[in-house]
């Protein structure tokens, strides 16, 4: 009983958090005070379902506890009449929405744009909408964003009081207004699937991409005419065919070109080639759209026969005038290594050997071990690959660098 | 980035044209494929044979239908290519521009699908 | 001989098509071709003709214009090579081109370099 009570939480929390939040921060703009509420209805869920059991709506009866959090906490910041009458409202929509399951309406996309308000720090809207909306941690969102979590947790607070503070609205905005926000919203979107990704056989791992893809797709259908949304959506789905050729039978780790192209998921394929087409014949070429054509160039093996790298070469070099990104620039000598040899490809990466960011990000190392690997480079080799090791933090991911740096001893 | 050069000529004047003018013709491209090799862009060539000896076939019905000639009646005729590497757009046309094959017809520039190109 | 086979096709027809199976036609004729040894090599596949460009040369001064040279609604879209005896074996190569249900196969022979 126990068990099943602490599951249904865990599951209601997955599936729910993000909205539940959404619906309630959107009539008092404070995110930080739902947020408080909604943890201590979380917290008391799982003292009472053991014993009560699990309710037959659970996200009613948390949505009843965190709303008398909330109106409470309001009353003792407020003593007018025009506070009671907020509160009055409140009440009632809440209540009109516990009664009927499905009746929650789905404001998350909304609070995604609001926490892409220009009034919050650029650096801050994607990260602000990975912890609202998706519930990671300011640990995990740092280490998406290559900042120190300490960092991270302070510019977060900071970011929800200036929300409270400017009375931030929740609404989808003008598509004069769209642009710039769209694109926090796609890159905390994209940021959660990466999370997601990097995670096999973990079911809340799995579960993240799947609620990514999901949010990507409401973002396309609300917004049919935004290339960049239908890139992001399209780079998602490539990405997730291919998902189960990542590890063969024995769970060990399948790099990209090793991969058995039977296993790869023809129908996301699919839609994924569809959504593409429909983003470059829509607007001008962005960087997801770009990523998602690369994706492409790579799936393109299952009906040529072989890989093209020439190609995939070509296009890092678009996006890299686009975005001047480190990790565009090391996922390019990749490539570039097949078209043009080792050497070539760690000569690319001087440009970036000295920046800080890559000191702590694990495919930096692993991407060099096997350049210096592959030129020679013994020494330089076994170094980055032992670093590689320590930075990882999936078992398969492990043990394929170990043969690897074991192979350089053999050599 | 691969990118394919089609050369388009107008094939019955070419084969009006007299040996000795020919040859020197000959000669001009052979040195545009110098030129193309110095410059690290060649990457292949091929002459077609004219486009009587050529033939098309489609089966949209599932029936196969073969007709003689080319896919289409166009005033100049695909004769031969050139497959080059090119930063960009910009750069293939610049080598293009130099084909001798740009003055007595016309030379179509295409960039291949990524993933289905030559490399 | 050696053949240079053009495909020629109707996006639209493509697009209609049943994706699944086509691409999964076009990965066997690939193979197929990747096999076939010294001469063939597996299609490849060219960007839309309005992403090409039309280039010539006249008393010095070159026009720069928008591809594609010819604009028919089966535009040219690839092309493979073949090695083979004649021309009805290449007729044959050119029918199991999965293209050839949505447009057109032209096949072209090519001038040998070494041709006496």
């Amino acid at each position: 009983m126990t068990e099943a009570a602490r599951r249904a939480a865990e599951r209601v929390a997955r599936d729910s958090y993000g909205r539940l939040l959404a619906f309630l921060a959107a009539r008092t703009r404070d995110v930080a005070g739902a947020e408080d509420a909604l943890a201590e209805a979380f917290a008391s869920a799982l003292k009472s379902w053991p014993e009560q059991g699990v309710p037959a709506n659970p996200d009613a009866w948390l949505l009843t506890v965190a709303r008398r959090r909330q109106t409470d906490a309001i009353r003792r910041r407020q003593t007018s009449k025009a506070g009671e009458a907020h509160i009055q409202l409140m009440t009632e929509e809440l209540e009109a929405a516990g009664t009927q399951p499905d009746a929650i309406p789905d404001r998350r996309l909304a609070l995604m744009f609001a926490c892409a308000h220009p009034d919050i720090e650029a650096g801050m809207r994607a990260p602000l909408i990975l912890q609202t909306i998706l519930g990671l941690t300011a640990i995990d969102i740092a280490a998406a964003f290559l900042i120190p979590p300490a960092t991270m947790g302070q510019r977060l607070v900071r970011a929800k009081a200036r929300i409270k503070d400017a009375a931030i609205p929740f609404d989808i905005p003008e598509r004069e207004d769209l642009a710039d926000r769209l694109h926090a919203v796609l890159d905390a979107i994209y940021a959660a699937y990466a999370k997601g990704w990097t995670e096999i056989g973990d079911a809340a791992a799995e579960r993240l991409a799947d609620e990514a893809i999901w949010l990507g797709r409401l973002v396309v259908s609300l917004l049919p005419d935004e290339p960049e949304a239908k890139g992001m959506l399209a780079l998602m789905l490539y990405a997730e065919a291919r998902r189960t050729a990542r590890r063969d039978s024995d769970g060990a780790y399948v790099p990209l070109e090793a991969q058995d192209i039977n296993l790869w998921d023809e129908e996301q394929i699919m839609a994924a080639e569809a959504l593409l087409r429909e983003a470059n014949a829509g607007g001008p070429t962005g960087r997801y759209q770009i990523e998602a054509a690369i994706q492409s160039a790579h799936v393109a093996r299952r009906v040529t026969g072989r890989p093209n790298w020439d190609s995939v070469v070509a296009l890092y070099d678009v996006l890299l005038g686009l975005t001047h990104s480190p990790v565009a620039l090391l996922n390019r000598a990749a490539a570039l290594a097949e078209t043009e040899g080792p050497d070539a490809a760690l000569a690319s990466l001087e440009p970036i050997a000295g920046d800080r960011r890559m000191a702590g990000y694990q495919p930096w190392w692993a991407t060099r071990g096997h350049l210096c690997a592959r030129a020679g480079r013994k020494e330089e080799a076994f170094e980055a690959l032992t670093l590689a090791i320590g930075l990882s933090t999936d078992e398969a991911v492990r043990h394929y660098l170990i043969a690897q740096r074991t192979k350089l001893q053999d050599g | 980035m691969k990118y394919l050069l089609m050369l388009y000529a107008d094939e019955k004047a070419g084969a009006a044209i007299a040996p000795e003018q020919m040859a020197g013709f000959m000669d001009q491209m052979a040195a545009y494929q110098q030129t193309l090799e110095k410059a690290d862009a060649f990457v292949d060539t091929a002459a077609l044979q004219m486009t009587d000896t050529a033939r098309t076939i489609s089966a949209p019905d599932g029936q196969l239908h073969v007709h003689d000639g080319p896919y289409a009646d166009t005033r100049e005729q695909f004769g031969g290519y050139f497959i080059i590497e090119a930063p960009d757009m910009n750069e293939a046309i610049r080598l293009a521009a130099l084909c001798p094959a740009a003055s007595w017809g016309k030379i179509e520039i295409r960039p291949y699908h990524p993933g289905y190109g030559p490399g | 001989m050696r053949y240079m086979m053009i495909i020629h096709h109707d996006d639209e027809a493509m697009a209609k098509a049943p994706q699944k199976e086509l691409w999964a036609e076009y990965a066997a004729f690939n193979q197929a071709l990747n096999k076939a040894g010294e001469g063939f090599s597996g299609g490849l596949r060219l960007s839309p003709g309005k992403q090409g460009t039309i280039v010539r040369s006249r008393a010095g001064k070159t026009d720069v214009l928008d591809g594609p040279y010819a604009d028919t609604r089966e535009q040219l879209a690839g092309y493979f090579f073949i090695d083979v005896d004649g021309i009805e074996q290449a007729v044959e190569w050119a029918n199991r081109c999965p293209s050839s249900k949505y447009g057109a196969i032209e096949i072209r022979p090519i001038v040998e370099q070494n041709a006496p």
